[in-house]
């Protein structure tokens, strides 16, 4: 019942919710971030980082150093925090633990398959996967020719099997079909955690369902805005959308009709919460709109730590360090390149 | 003569012949006066519920011994759970924040010994209760007097431990929020503090109407 999990929640989340709070505090601050933009070097980066959380990572790096190494490094940091969480979860919290990687499942899957149809290494492309979503079987994704097989032979002992029961088709694997598979496996994919979190009831549904119905409606802008121009149908594009959040029933109606930005627009300033993100932006520009949704996205993820007792504080962690993943991806790369006027084009300040 | 030193039988007598016995100076035996007041007992929970119903009557004739017992138990037993159940929320969440702050710990253990006070505070109360508890001759253990004792003592004890068992609670939630918050900046704990004295204010009112309370369960003297 909402209001009273604080009698209960500790006797099996206490100890890991205090623990996620402390990660928490290690995350890079605005002050950290001003020093980092600007270094000079990728050495300088990785003397600023050393004095950070991040240090026991990076101290033995040998010195050419690039920034897929610092990026790897600090996914790794990200894994062993996780790991730590998950070996000492019980259920249900194990359970919500294991949901928050399926999305990254589905990003190897789908790099798998993309890069085995360009022809590329198995050996490659598994290293450029993301920890968090590997399983046992991932090898094999590189045999299969057509999404049948690819069902058959490897995922149906994966955790995503229920998802695929929507796209199972017998055409053969070209790019926009995987295209529409990635983003039919993460519709299903996302209805399936906001299920879950509604039948977790109390203050974890109530949060989480304001985090993943944001998460449902910003796939459902980049998804009309990316299929613009191309020859997907509307009929498809509807199929995309998921069945919860601010949008669903009509205002995915009206974005499955739309053909260029300003009418995008147009549909989303009638919503008062993303009224304030398309303000930001002058019209016809659509560069910048990545990073705002990313700054809401920071902002409602901060807030789910005011509250105590519920689960959607491991989420909101996890996301918040894999933004700071991408905030030192970024600063990395606009050092290397010498691009230091660039460097607070797209980064996010978490605090 | 019309003062009678048997206040309560005048009051309840309903026969004339009684009332003008009464008058007349005559006073009954104790053997009699025994058996009279039980029907006049009777008599009068008959005219309360209509009708000599058995769960009424079930319900006086539980000795008060057992309601007596029961309210020393529910004093030490709720007071416990209550300072159990206070003592592990903000424990569990102590030990995670610790690991990052270590410094935390010896000023967080003040939450752990509000919530121990309220335990304490139920066995006092138990300790007195059962100093109350005194045996009364069996002729004498259904007198209104008595009865009257055994409910108080009930009643005390089932103050006390409710009002520990919400004590405590509230001082184990806002102590697992101080540790967190102290372990992200250590200026907040003097002032949660605060809020957690006020929470444990809760118990020692219960334990203040508790021992007013028992102070007047007075059983029958011998005799």
């Amino acid at each position: 019942m909402y209001g009273f999990e604080a009698l209960t929640f500790n006797v099996h989340g206490g100890y890991l919710e205090a623990i996620v709070r402390g990660y928490r505090s290690g995350l890079l601050t605005a002050a950290d971030y001003n020093n980092l933009c600007q270094c000079e070097s990728l050495e300088d980066i990785k003397m600023h980082l050393s004095a950070t959380e991040y240090g026991p990572y990076l101290q033995n790096e040998p010195s050419p150093l690039h920034t897929t190494t610092i990026v790897e490094k600090c996914t790794l940091k990200l894994v062993d925090e996780y790991k730590q969480m998950l070996c000492q979860a019980t259920e249900p919290l194990s359970t919500f633990l294991e949901y928050i990687t399926y999305g990254h499942m589905i990003d190897n899957v789908v790099l798998i398959v993309t890069g085995t149809l360009h022809e590329r290494d198995v050996q490659e492309l598994l290293e450029k996967c993301h920890p968090l979503g590997m399983f046992d079987s991932i090898a094999t994704l590189a045999v299969a020719q057509n999404m049948r097989e690819l069902y058959r032979l490897v995922l149906v002992d994966t955790p995503l099997a229920p998802y695929f029961s929507e796209c199972i088709t017998s055409e053969d694997l070209d790019d926009m079909n995987i295209e529409i598979m990635r983003n039919t496996l993460y519709k299903a994919y996302l209805e399936d955690f906001y299920r879950f979190c509604q039948k977790l009831g109390g203050a974890t549904s109530e949060i989480m369902s304001d985090i993943l119905a944001f998460e449902a409606d910003r796939r459902a802008v980049n998804i009309t805005i990316n299929s613009i121009g191309t020859e997907l149908t509307r009929d498809d594009r509807r199929k995309l959308y998921s069945n919860f959040g601010l949008l669903y029933p009509y205002g995915h109606e009206e974005l499955a009709i739309s053909e260029d930005i300003d009418q995008v627009r147009g549909v989303m300033e009638k919503y008062p919460p993303y009224q304030s993100i398309f303000s930001k932006l002058s019209y016809g520009e659509s560069q910048m709109l990545d990073k705002a949704f990313y700054e809401e996205e920071v902002k409602r993820l901060c807030l789910s730590f005011e509250q105590q007792f519920h689960y959607g504080v491991f989420f909101a962690y996890m996301r918040l360090r894999e933004q700071e993943i991408r905030n030192l991806m970024w600063i990395s790369e606009c050092v290397a390149q010498n691009q230091k006027s660039r460097v607070h084009d797209s980064v996010v300040f978490i605090f | 003569k019309r003062s009678c030193t048997h206040r309560y039988c005048f009051a309840v007598c309903i026969k004339q012949d009684q009332r003008s016995r009464h008058a007349r100076g005559t006073v009954p035996t104790s053997k009699e006066r025994g058996v009279r007041e039980e029907q006049i007992v009777k008599k009068i929970f008959a005219t309360m519920v209509g009708s000599s119903s058995s769960w009424s009557t079930a319900l006086v004739k539980i000795s008060p011994y057992t309601f007596a017992s029961i309210g020393i138990a529910i004093s030490i037993g709720v007071s416990v759970l209550g300072a159990a159940w206070g003592i592990y929320i903000t424990g569990s969440s102590l030990i995670g924040a610790a690991i990052k702050a270590p410094r935390i710990t010896s000023k967080n253990l003040i939450s752990v010994i509000f919530c121990e006070a309220v335990a304490i505070y139920g066995v006092i109360v138990a300790i007195i209760l059962q100093t109350k508890l005194e045996s009364v001759p069996s002729s004498r253990i259904y007198d209104p007097e008595s009865l009257r004792a055994g409910y108080a003592i009930f009643a005390s004890g089932i103050i006390v431990g409710f009002a520990n068992l919400v004590c405590g609670l509230c001082v184990g939630i806002i102590g697992s929020s101080c540790a967190l918050s102290d372990a992200q900046n250590s200026s907040l704990f003097v002032k949660i503090l605060v809020i957690e004295i006020f929470g444990s204010a809760l118990g020692l009112f219960g334990v203040i109407v508790g021992i007013i309370m028992s102070a007047q369960a007075t059983w029958p003297s011998k005799g």
